[in-house]
Formats: C-alpha cells, sequence, structure tokens
C-alpha cells in the first residue's frame, strides 16, 4: 500500500518541478506550469496522508523561523 | 497539566533522557529538513531585496551566515545538550530557578504573538488575492492597512486562534505532510521568476541586470537603501539566534546519539534560509519587472506582498502555499504562546490562554508594518532571548573552573537568581535601546548581548554565591 502512494507522491513533486524547469528552457508557457503545479498540489495532499505518518518530532513544539 | 507535559517539550521533560531514547543523525536530518521552510520566508526573502541588497551579496552573505549557523548549533549546542541531556527549560530551571524561567518564558510567548501575527498577516495576504483585496502598508508602524484587509485579517486570526485552541496535533501533521511540497513550491517559485525575468542563462545571470533594475526601482519608491554583505551575514547567523545561541534547540539535540547529528540544521538551513530566501527575493524582481504597478502600494512605496508574489508566479499553487506555509507557522506558535501564558496563569485553562495568544498574535497582525519589519523582529527575537544561553554555557564550562558551584538555584532552593536576572535584563536591556533609539541593525546586538550575559553572569555568581554560602554559614 505504501510503495505505490509514495511513487504518486514523488510523480506530484515532480509536477511541481519539471515543468519550471521545461518553461525554464523555453519548452513550455506559464499557463501550462501553473495547471501541471495545481495539479501535482491536489495528488500530493491526497497521496501522501496515506504514508507520510511518521511520529511527530519529539518537539514539535518548536517555533520556526 | 498532562497536556502541558506532552505538548511542551515530549517526554523527559524533567529528567535526563536515557540512552534507551537515544536517536541516530537520521532522525535529525529528517526533522531538520521539513524546519526552517516556512510562512516567514516567504516575507524575509523580498525584504532582503526592498532593503537594497546586491545580489552577489546575497548569495554569498546567506552562504557564509549559514554556515556560521550551523557550526553554532554543532559547536555550541549539541556538546551540552548531549553532556546534559535535558531541555532549555528544566536547565534554565536548575540554574535560574523556577520563577524567573516563568517570566523567561513568558517573554518568550510575547515574542511568538508577534511572529503569529506576522504570519496571520502573511496568511490573509494570500487568502485576500482572489477577493481583489489588497495589502497596503501604511507609513506609521502602528497604522492599519486598508479596511477590507484588516477585516481579513481578522477573520484569518480568529480561525487560525481557534484551530490552535483545538489542539496543534493536526495542524503539526499537515506541516509535515506539507514540507517536501512546500520546499518544491519555493523551488519553483525560483525557477520560474528567473525565466519570467529571462535569465535563463549562465551571462544573464551572472551580469545581474534583473536584479540591478529590481533595486534601482525599489529604491527610486522607496528612497535609497543599503543592505550590506554583513549585514546579511549577520543575518543569516543569528535570525535563529535564539535556537542556537539561545539554545532552545537543547530540546532537540538531548536526543542525539552521536555529535555528528549537530550537523543536521544544515539541511533546513540551505533549503529554508538559502533557496527559499532567495526564490522567495526573486518572486519581488520579477512581479516589478512584470507588472511594476502591482509591486506598489497605495502610498506609491514598493512593498512585498507574499499572496500577490507566489500567485504572479505559481497562480493557485503559491496561493494555497502561502495560506499553508503562514497557517503551520503561526498556529504552533500561538499554542506555544498560549503554553508560556499559562504557566504565568497555572489556574487559567489552555484553551483560554491559546484564544488570549491568538487574539494578540490577530491585533500585531493587523498592524502590516510589523511584518515587513520582520528582519528587525527576528533579530531582536534573538537580542532578547539568545542571551539565555549564555548563563547555560558559562554554568556548564565556567563555573567549577572557578571555583563555584553548577545549577546553583537546585542547590540553594532559590526560585529566581538575582545573578541570571540581571546578567540577562542588563545586556538586553542595553541592546534594546541601541536598537530602537540608536538605530542598530537588530541582528548585530545578538553576539554583543550573549558575551555580556555571560561574563556578567559569571562575575554576579562569584559575589551571590559567596553571600548565600556566608549568610548559611553565619545561620
Amino acid at each position: 500500500m505504501n510503495m505505490p502512494a509514495k511513487l504518486v507522491s514523488l510523480v506530484a513533486l515532480g509536477t511541481v518541478i519539471i515543468p519550471c524547469l521545461l518553461y525554464f528552457v523555453g519548452a513550455i508557457g506559464i499557463d501550462a506550469v501553473k495547471w501541471a503545479a495545481l495539479v501535482g498540489t491536489i495528488v500530493w495532499f491526497i497521496a501522501t496522508p496515506m504514508w507520510m505518518s511518521r511520529e511527530l518530532p519529539k518537539d514539535a513544539t518548536e517555533v520556526e523561523i | 497539566m498532562s497536556e502541558d507535559k506532552s505538548n511542551s517539550g515530549g517526554e523527559f521533560e524533567r529528567e535526563p533522557v536515557p540512552d534507551s531514547a537515544l536517536l541516530g543523525s537520521g532522525k535529525f536530518w529528517g526533522m531538520y529538513a521539513g524546519e526552517h521552510a516556512a510562512g516567514t520566508e516567504f516575507m524575509i526573502g523580498p525584504l532582503f531585496l526592498a532593503a537594497g541588497a546586491s545580489f552577489q551579496d546575497l548569495i554569498l552573505g546567506l552562504l557564509l551566515g549559514n554556515i556560521l549557523a550551523v557550526l553554532t548549533w554543532r559547536f555550541l549546542v549539541t556538546p551540552i545538550a548531549m553532556a546534559k541531556r535535558m531541555t532549555l527549560y528544566y536547565q534554565l530551571e536548575r540554574i535560574a530557578g523556577g520563577s524567573l524561567v516563568k517570566f523567561y518564558n513568558l517573554v518568550n510567548g510575547l515574542l511568538f504573538c508577534f511572529l503569529a501575527g506576522a504570519m496571520v498577516t502573511v496568511s490573509a495576504s494570500a487568502v485576500g488575492v482572489p477577493f481583489g483585496i489588497t495589502f497596503d502598508v501604511p507609513e506609521s508602524m502602528f497604522g492599519l492597512s486598508n479596511a477590507s484587509f484588516t477585516a481579513l485579517v481578522a477573520i484569518v486570526g480568529v480561525v487560525i486562534a481557534l484551530v490552535a485552541a483545538g489542539g496543534y496535533q493536526r495542524v503539526a501533521h499537515v506541516a509535515n505532510i506539507a514540507a517536501p511540497w512546500m520546499i518544491a513550491v519555493f523551488a519553483a517559485c525560483g525557477i520560474v521568476s528567473l525565466a519570467q525575468m529571462e535569465a535563463t542563462n549562465m551571462a544573464a545571470l551572472t551580469e545581474g541586470k534583473f536584479w540591478t533594475d529590481a533595486i534601482a526601482f525599489v529604491q527610486e519608491k522607496n528612497g535609497p537603501q543599503t543592505f550590506g554583505f554583513w549585514q546579511i551575514v549577520v543575518f543569516a547567523w543569528l535570525c535563529n539566534g535564539a535556537m542556537h545561541f539561545g539554545m532552545a534547540d537543547l530540546s532537540i539535540f538531548r536526543f542525539a546519539r552521536s555529535k555528528s547529528s549537530g550537523w543536521a540544521p544544515s539541511i533546513g538551513m540551505f533549503l529554508g534560509h538559502y533557496m527559499a530566501w532567495i526564490a522567495a527575493a526573486l518572486l519581488l524582481a520579477a512581479l516589478i519587472k512584470l507588472t511594476p504597478d502591482l509591486a506598489l502600494g497605495s502610498d506609491g512605496k514598493v512593498a512585498a506582498n507574499p499572496g500577490l508574489l507566489a500567485f504572479q508566479s505559481l497562480g493557485w499553487t503559491g496561493i494555497i502555499c502561502v495560506v499553508i506555509a503562514g497557517w503551520t507557522t503561526a498556529n504552533p506558535t500561538i499554542y506555544r504562546a498560549g503554553l508560556a501564558f499559562q504557566g504565568v496563569l497555572p489556574k487559567s485553562s489552555r484553551t483560554a490562554m491559546t484564544l488570549v495568544a491568538g487574539t494578540v498574535a490577530t491585533i500585531a497582525g493587523a498592524f502590516p508594518n510589523l511584518s515587513a519589519q520582520l528582519l528587525d523582529f527576528v533579530g531582536t527575537y534573538g537580542t532578547v532571548l539568545g542571551p539565555m544561553g549564555a548563563v547555560i554555557f558559562v554554568d556548564f564550562y565556567l563555573m567549577k573552573k572557578f571555583g563555584m558551584r553548577e545549577e546553583y538555584a537546585l542547590h540553594s532552593g532559590s526560585s529566581i537568581s538575582i545573578a541570571v536576572m540581571v546578567a540577562w535584563l542588563l545586556p538586553v536591556a542595553v541592546g534594546l535601546y541601541l536598537i530602537f533609539a540608536q538605530g542598530l541593525f537588530a541582528a548585530y546586538a545578538v553576539v554583543p548581548c550573549w558575551v555580556a550575559c555571560g561574563a556578567i553572569y559569571l562575575v554576579l555568581s562569584k559575589f551571590t554565591q559567596n553571600s548565600v554560602a556566608t549568610t548559611e554559614g553565619n545561620i
């Protein structure tokens, strides 16, 4: 169960990043980048909770800056 | 109380971590990978550009500053954490006394509220984009933005406070899930921004015209400003001063099995305080190049509106990222502040105190200048909290060498150590005077205050420990 979900998460991250690189080299337009990033985001938040349920850090209350 | 215990520092709050609970280096690398890529990054990055930092100074200054920060974690915090294996608060209580620690915690909580307030502003800036609500930064420090934005801040603040009052576990879980994606979105924002500015080859990147043009625009609108190499170095080094110089991360590294764990913050620093800051700064540069009018507030000055910046780069993904980044940063911060307030008023409920903290944060968030001054605020935060780390350092390394007793409050039964109180408050008062009255760059005050605090603590201990011993002898 975990492995396919992890794979989907990885693909989702790639869907956020790779179109940006393609835009950087002039292969696609900005609208395609924005749509791909949105799809990648939605897929990430569906797939990742299925496997990322690691125990919270001991000091999860630490404040980030 | 049990809730407090379970949430305010994990297990082994009042005892050294046993060998059976120690963690390998990998755990720390995994934990820090998701840290330091937070809502604040969206605000801090553009402020470098708005302050007039050159691109070369930013690249090299952040590199050096982050290396210094990592070295501080590795060689200052980790050895003490592994030797004592106690939380910051428990160590301080043994050295300074319980009442003084409560006061320190209260100050900590108030500062957290302002940090959370800045994150409420950041989240509201993103929520406002789809509704066409603009984010104006007024002239005066305590001036409000336009009525629509102020109302939006109130709504966002109330929602965040209510969620925090319900407990932070779910939000922390969302933050964990979001962390890798958030780092990817920061990187994506940087890449897209460079492409939007046509800085897609080595010649354009090294020439840096995309940056100098943006700086020129900011200087024209906001007036001349400079933010030099050493300011960047010191800021990058000390913006987490409370965590390393101030020893807050003793609470994390007390679980370390090997000293090599002390290198783990490097992943958080170089993803969050290097890549993410530069990417966020590029967002503002791209906005200025593409649609300069949108970069201007109602007063005609350049204002960093994180929501708008991210929207222009990555569309709705950018908006979602700013909202989640701001929310997941503000929420535990408000929760932690609530715990600090509850420590001062033990009979109050945690929910009520979290709502109080949320109210303070929301009020702070309604003043956009507070988030626009985040560079100064973060330096001030380190100046106020950092020096307490010097007390722990001196107590650990020097007390025995100078013939004095370590953890004196524990042995004397005192609830307030006068030596610690004076050693902490005196340099901090001078530091705050220099920052607010003399205009000193706030991050510059962290190390001098830290050194002064340690020295004063050592000298005063010589007198107070002797006098107490004499008094006890007479009795």
